[in-house]
């Protein structure tokens, strides 16, 4: 098996992406784009109709031209995906793997490439909510696109050029180049909507735990990862050997399946690649310090081997991360209860589903006891149906959720709030319903999170003066560059970070449970995480091949018993052994061999091949049951014996030793039947 | 090692599916059900018949049981089974399954109890038993124990209805439980995938009725129903919470909005309002025409659809009715038809196939003009009655083409008529040449299973093959409803390697290409070589062209320098090929075959009678290996017989 990591990612948004060589197989996980680096264009411009929502014009005209883009590239944005993927021949991929919706963003922009004829596997409601997350970015970006003019985007950009890049801030040039001008060679322009259905008409959607047998040699299997719903982390079969790939996942989820670690044990690797502990900004300093100890024994036990007792689950659903993250919830629930109260409107662009389903259960049942009359909107060309897909699929959701449809009620609450007319559905920002039903304050739920694209730039250009108002702010981009263009801002920020991935003291007691024996693990990580003994870990990093040692150098086949009956196995001289001829017809199904009986059996061939010392004795035996007789040896002084033989007058000569056996006769039969005593008298085959 | 299959329920009749197989001590049970038509305890399998579950220790002698659909002739035991019989291990059903199992079995747990029938497991039975399941997914692939490994394919059908793949060791079975070959309003097609089976067990309800186009049967039932509803008739539908009432509302639903009517169509109490939001967040298991449109609208949620009041029976105008229980066995339905079945502008549309003993099945045995409800109550019966012909099952072609397209080694049919089991049985022998059988209640079958010995295989080994487009089997899912259409090839050509295997005490045996084999037993070969000094009489002159007698050069750029071993090679190439041959200045090779000049008089490769003095010999001598054997006694047959030699030639290179 071979690796390289094309990239580490930039966190939640931005999964790693690698390429792995198994079994001759070239197999691509995830595609991704970085949508953090929309920062460095400028946000969309305001368009007219926008003034209509209720405010004096004028004066929202003139926050609008007070917006300060300085410094931001003032152009249709173009998109940055993984670089070093630009150095791969497309043609040659095999395999493309997709563990979470964010890793297929830049799957487009490899499909397109008439050369890609990879197999893409995802889980079905990854590749749902994939495709309504790459529709919903293409919607946003045609309003940039109106503005700049169509056409403009495929024109190779002027910011691109050296000159150009020279007038930027520091903080922008590097989003766009990277530290060396690597990743240049990154960006392109935005997929269509016809680009998105050929990317998903070619996805092969994987059930929970299916087994997807490509080629019929390698076999994918998803198990949730807890990280989103329909998150998952993929097991991959070929013939002799086995790899987990260990996406960001989160033990305990309040909306998603949880992190399903046990079927991932036992394989011979496992492509360690949740970054999530290095990439995330809350991280405490205390805990980016190495751990020199092995974790302490109170982690132990949260992960344990015997998985049919749900106790020891339930284990996980007291887990500290979950505790918080649902404190988390409830503390932006209570900011934005608190801001509507004042009469503040908020705004929330987050963009991850799972905490978007969260706060709209919390914040209802927050407004509800406090019986406040705040509206909820969410505006999103994608979000109904998203939410609405959430609620279809029971199968990757919480074991608690699951509860619910037991006891007859839907997954979500967000169903029943619609029914209710507490949270209204608007495709489009500019539509005469969504006017008519506008009413302040209220609690808006709206994309784009990197504030450059999307209903929530108008919004934000509407409250960021009003101090009574709120912007949920997920981290994830760097929030100076991203609120730059819309500086002063009054409104307050809450910045959040959400638990994205693993957190790192229970990385070691997890790779111990694993059991593999080897493990890719990332290099950046690597003061963290303590040496485990008995297995090897090998430490990759960012466009280094690497190549892992193979596990062994054969695979585990089966046998027909049809064709093992045909064998006729010979018993070797010591007694233990036994060797047979074997010919068979081979066959590959689902990443296992299996040895058939051939349509037409030949005869095996008589033993050929010896090797090892001539028995005399036996050779003699041999030769008297064919009525030939040893009429004398002569023995010479190089070890060599000569065996002098009659059968009747005809005579011929054996000579044993050192060197090769040697069968003198000047008679066709006769040479046949030494020769035949000769095997007998040997090891062979 | 064989399959021990033990038929406890459906054997030869519809009803208490239950299937019991063994392999190796390693026992799953299918299907869990219960007889309608009884109420005695011939209405539960026999579940004392399972080999070593005496005195109820079933969670030892039972790995796992496999729930198929919800329908109760395939679960309506199973709270009996857990509750009262004690059995504690692993359930397993789809998650629809899961789900709407409760309501079926509470809906009939209720009817008992308004009947005063006897009860055999309680509410909190229900609640517990479910509590015990292990969902599954489709296609997920379950490891249930070490040597376990289940796994469950659409089987159209109702509502999450599966087939179960099971792997016990090497043996594989699929257990079908219901299932339908073509795809419905709201469900697809079984699907499945090509696997290797030594045994399929499947229903064959309709093992004889071949049935025609679906669509020409909805159109039917639209038409009457518009009909009735136009002449200001109710029409009433009685039907079961779950299944035939989603599909026929779908219809319902749909043709309403595409016709503009208004005529209201009900529900009849909260059961089957509640069963459309099971529906409704199950879409993903419905049809895929269903599937594909709930992005916009869910079908599920019925436009004309709203409750049915008891108090509203006797209002004027038409109406469609819904209500539970199906086939007219008490309850609301048969209180509505009391009412409306005097009334020849009304409609009552029965089910396929109704219980005997019920009203349905009065109603359909003949031209009733009364039927004698209970003692004290006889109804007139003015309304029309309807049958539906549309079942959710397979018919025999579609059993033909599942049986057909997975090839087991064998087939057992349950759930049918024996009858028409024998007449399937025959078929499936005949045109398939499968074995089959079809089991009474309480007889086991032993089936045979294709074993498999596990070995390693080297890579070399493996890559012995000589066939360029190394087949493999497709493993991908095929609509069944289309396999009639698409017959699935046998792999074409065969992959042939070659090597040989090492078989050792107490080691997995290992297949080794030839060429490893001395280097994976870390011995050396022993090269057999055969040996002759033979002598060349020379007898005769011959004039040979000087110019032949010139040195011998070979394509290969070797010269001969020796003059006999020259003519020797004048000789040879008259009589056999030598274009291989190789040249040197004293020998000549043929393969492994080599010949030399010989002027040692005390060659110890000189066999035989010492040559006559007299005669002038010259000798050569030969060595070759196994393989040339034949080469090597055909040149020296040459060489003894024919070669003669000029001696009197000057012989000059
Ligand atoms: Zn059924
Ligand atoms: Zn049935
Ligand atoms: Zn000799």
């Amino acid at each position: 098996m071979k690796l390289t990591c094309l990239s580490r990612g930039q966190g939640f948004h931005c999964p790693p992406c690698h390429m792995i060589d198994l079994g001759g197989f070239c197999i691509l996980l995830e595609c991704p784009i970085d949508l953090s680096a929309l920062t460095a264009f400028a946000p969309i411009m305001a368009t007219t109709s926008e003034v209509g929502m209720g405010s004096d014009e004028e004066e929202e005209e003139g926050k609008e031209a007070s917006l300060s883009v300085d410094g931001l590239i003032n152009s249709v944005p173009w998109y940055k995906t993984v670089g070093s993927l630009g150095l791969w021949d497309v043609s040659l991929i095999d395999v493309v793997v997709i563990s979470s919706p964010m890793g297929i963003l830049g799957l487009p922009i490899l499909t397109r490439n008439s050369n890609f004829s990879a197999k893409i596997y995802a889980t079905e409601v990854t590749t749902k909510i994939g495709q309504l997350m790459m529709e919903d970015l293409v919607t946003m970006h045609e309003e940039a696109l109106q503005f700049f003019g169509p056409g403009e985007e495929f024109k190779y950009p002027e910011w691109m050029t050296w000159n150009e890049l020279e007038k930027y801030p520091q903080v922008i040039r590097t989003i766009v180049m990277g530290n060396v001008a690597e990743e240049l060679g990154s960006w392109f322009p935005l997929y269509s909507k016809a680009e998105i259905d050929e990317c998903i008409k070619k996805v092969q959607t994987a059930k929970y735990a299916e087994e997807c047998c490509y080629n019929s040699s390698l076999i994918f299997k998803a198990f949730s990862s807890g990280l989103e719903i329909g998150g998952a982390n993929w097991t991959i079969h070929c013939p002799g050997s086995s790899v987990t790939y260990l996406t960001s996942s989160i033990f305990k989820s309040a909306t998603a399946m949880e992190f399903n670690y046990h079927d991932l044990q036992g394989n011979d690797f496992i492509l360690f690649s949740d970054f999530s502990s290095f990439n995330d900004a809350g991280m405490s300093n205390s805990e980016k310090e190495p751990l020199d100890e092995p974790s302490s024994i109170a982690d132990v036990p949260l992960i344990r081997e015997d998985n049919n007792n749900d106790e020891d689950r339930e284990g996980f659903a007291a887990s500290v991360e979950m505790l918080e993250e649902l404190e988390k919830i409830n503390f932006i629930s209570s900011c934005v209860v608190e801001t509507a109260k004042g009469g503040g409107s908020v705004l929330i662009p987050i963009g991850r589903l799972g905490i978007i389903l969260q706060l709209l259960e919390v914040i209802s049942q927050a407004l509800e006891a406090l019986e406040l009359k705040v509206p909820m909107y969410i505006i999103s060309s994608a979000a109904e149906e998203m939410l609405a897909l959430a609620n279809v699929f029971p199968e990757w959701v919480s074991s608690e959720r699951q509860q619910k449809l037991y006891s007859g009620t839907s997954l979500f609450g967000h169903a029943e709030l619609t029914k209710e007319s507490k949270l209204q559905f608007f495709p489009v920002i500019h539509s005469p319903d969504f006017m008519q039903a506008w009413q302040e304050p209220c609690i808006v739920f709206s994309p784009h999170w990197s504030l450059r694209l999307g209903p929530a730039v108008h919004l934000l250009r509407r409250w960021h003066a009003d101090e009574n108002c709120l912007l949920i702010l997920e981290s994830g981009v760097d929030a100076d560059v991203a609120l730059s263009p819309f500086m002063p801002i009054a409104m307050k920020v809450l910045r959040c970070s959400f638990l994205s991935g693993l957190p790192i003291r229970k990385v070691h007691p997890l790779l111990e449970f694993l059991k593999s024996k080897h493990i890719l693990f990332p290099e950046d990580l690597r003061p963290h995480v303590p040496l485990r003994e008995g297995a090897s870990f090998l430490y990759y990093s960012e466009n280094r091949t690497m190549a892992a040692p193979n596990p062994s150098d054969g695979v585990e086949a089966d046998l027909s018993i049809d064709l093992a009956r045909q064998l006729r196995p010979r018993r070797m001289l010591q007694e233990t052994m036994a060797i047979s001829r074997l010919k068979g017809k081979l066959q590959l199904s689902y990443g296992r061999h299996l040895l058939a009986p051939t349509k037409a059996p030949s005869d095996l061939p008589a033993k050929r091949l010896l090797w090892g010392p001539v028995d005399r004795s036996l050779l003699l035996h041999s030769l008297a049951e064919k009525g030939i007789i040893e009429s004398s040896v002569e023995q010479d002084d190089g070890g060599r014996c000569r065996i002098f033989v009659q059968d009747g007058d005809r005579r011929a000569v054996v000579e044993l030793g050192a060197a090769p056996a040697v069968i003198a006769a000047a008679d066709e039969r006769l040479a046949a039947l030494l020769h035949e005593a000769l095997c007998s008298a040997s090891d062979g085959i | 090692m064989a399959i021990e299959c033990l038929v406890l329920g459906a054997g030869q009749t519809v009803g208490k599916s239950c299937v019991v197989a063994t392999v190796a001590g390693k026992r799953i049970m299918f299907d869990c059900g219960m007889h309608m038509g009884y109420s005695d305890a011939r209405s539960f399998p026999d579940f004392s018949l399972i080999p070593h579950a005496g005195e109820g220790r079933f969670d030892s002698a039972i790995s796992c049981v496999i729930i198929t659909h919800f329908h109760l002739d395939h679960i309506g035991a199973l709270p009996y089974f857990t509750e009262v019989c004690g059995y504690n291990g692993p359930i397993y059903m789809t998650y629809p399954t899961k789900a709407l199992a409760p309501l079926m079995l509470e809906d009939y747990r209720k009817v008992k109890e308004q009947r005063g029938d006897e009860e055999k497991f309680s509410g909190d039975h229900i609640m517990n038993c479910l509590k015990k399941v292990i969902t599954v997914d489709i296609k997920q692939t379950v490891q249930v124990a070490k040597d376990i490994q289940i796994r469950a394919y659409y089987a159209g059908h109702v509502l999450g209805a599966a087939m179960f793949y099971v792997k016990v060791g090497d043996a594989t079975m699929v257990y079908t439980g219901d299932y339908n070959m073509t795809p419905d309003r709201h469900l697809g097609a079984a699907q499945i995938c090509h696997l290797p089976l030594d045994l399929l067990i499947t229903e064959s309800t309709y093992a004889t009725t071949i049935r025609d186009s679906k669509y020409a049967r909805e159109r039917e039932f639209l038409k009457v129903v518009h009909k009735c509803v136009s002449g200001g008739g109710k029409v009433l539908i009685p039907a079961f919470a779950l299944g035939r009432a989603q599909e026929l509302c779908i219809l319902l639903d749909d043709y309403w909005e595409r016709m503009n009517l208004n005529i209201p169509i009900y529900f009849s109490a909260g059961l089957t309002i509640q069963a459309n939001m099971y529906y409704k967040t199950f879409i993903g298991w419905t049809s895929r025409r269903i599937k594909d449109t709930s992005a916009i609208k869910n079908a599920f949620d019925f436009k004309h659809v709203c409750p049915f009041k008891p108090s509203m029976i006797n209002d004027p105008g038409p109406c469609v009715l819904f209500a539970t229980p199906g086939m007219l066995t008490g309850g609301f339905s048969v209180e509505v038809f009391k009412q409306w079945a005097p009334s020849e502008k009304n409609l009552v549309t029965l089910p396929g196939y109704c219980l005997a003993g019920t009203l349905g099945h009065k109603l359909m045995s003949g031209k009733a003009t009364t039927v004698d409800l209970d003692k004290d109550t006889r109804i007139e019966v003015r309304c029309q009655i309807h049958q539906l012909s549309f079942s959710p099952h397979t018919d025999a072609k579609g059993i033909m083409d599942l049986v057909g397209f997975l090839s087991p080694k064998h087939v057992i049919l349950v759930h049918g008529e024996k009858p028409k089991m024998a007449s399937l049985k025959g078929r499936i022998e005949s045109e398939l040449g499968i074995q089959c059988c079809y089991p009474a209640n309480g007889e086991t079958v032993l089936i045979p299973t294709a074993q498999l010995v596990k070995i390693h295989a080297s890579k070399a080994f493996i890559r012995s093959h000589t066939n360029s487009n190394f087949h493999s089997l497709t493993a991908d899912g095929v609509d069944l409803s289309h396999s009639g259409s698409t017959p699935i090839s046998p792999t074409e050509g065969e992959t042939v390697v070659e090597g040989i295997l090492i078989m050792e005490k107490t080691k997995r045996a290992k297949a080794v290409h030839n060429n490893e084999l001395l280097e994976s037993l870390s011995v050396l070969e022993n090269k057999v070589q055969f040996a002759y000094c033979c002598p060349v009489y020379i007898c005769s002159l011959e004039q040979m062209p000087s110019n032949q007698l010139t040195c011998s050069t070979s394509s290969a750029g070797g010269k001969i320098e020796d003059p006999w071993l020259s003519l020797l090679f004048l000789k040879l190439k008259e009589k056999i090929d030598c274009t291989s041959a190789g040249l040197g200045s004293d020998h000549l090779t043929l393969g492994s075959f080599r010949v030399q000049p010989c002027l040692k008089e005390s060659c110890c490769h000189r066999i035989g009678e010492p040559a006559d003095p007299k005669e002038p010999t010259v000798y050569f001598c030969c060595s070759w290996s196994l393989e040339d054997e034949k080469l090597a006694w055909r040149v020296l047959s040459i060489m003894r017989d024919s070669l003669t030699i000029s001696s009197g030639i000057e012989l000059t290179c």
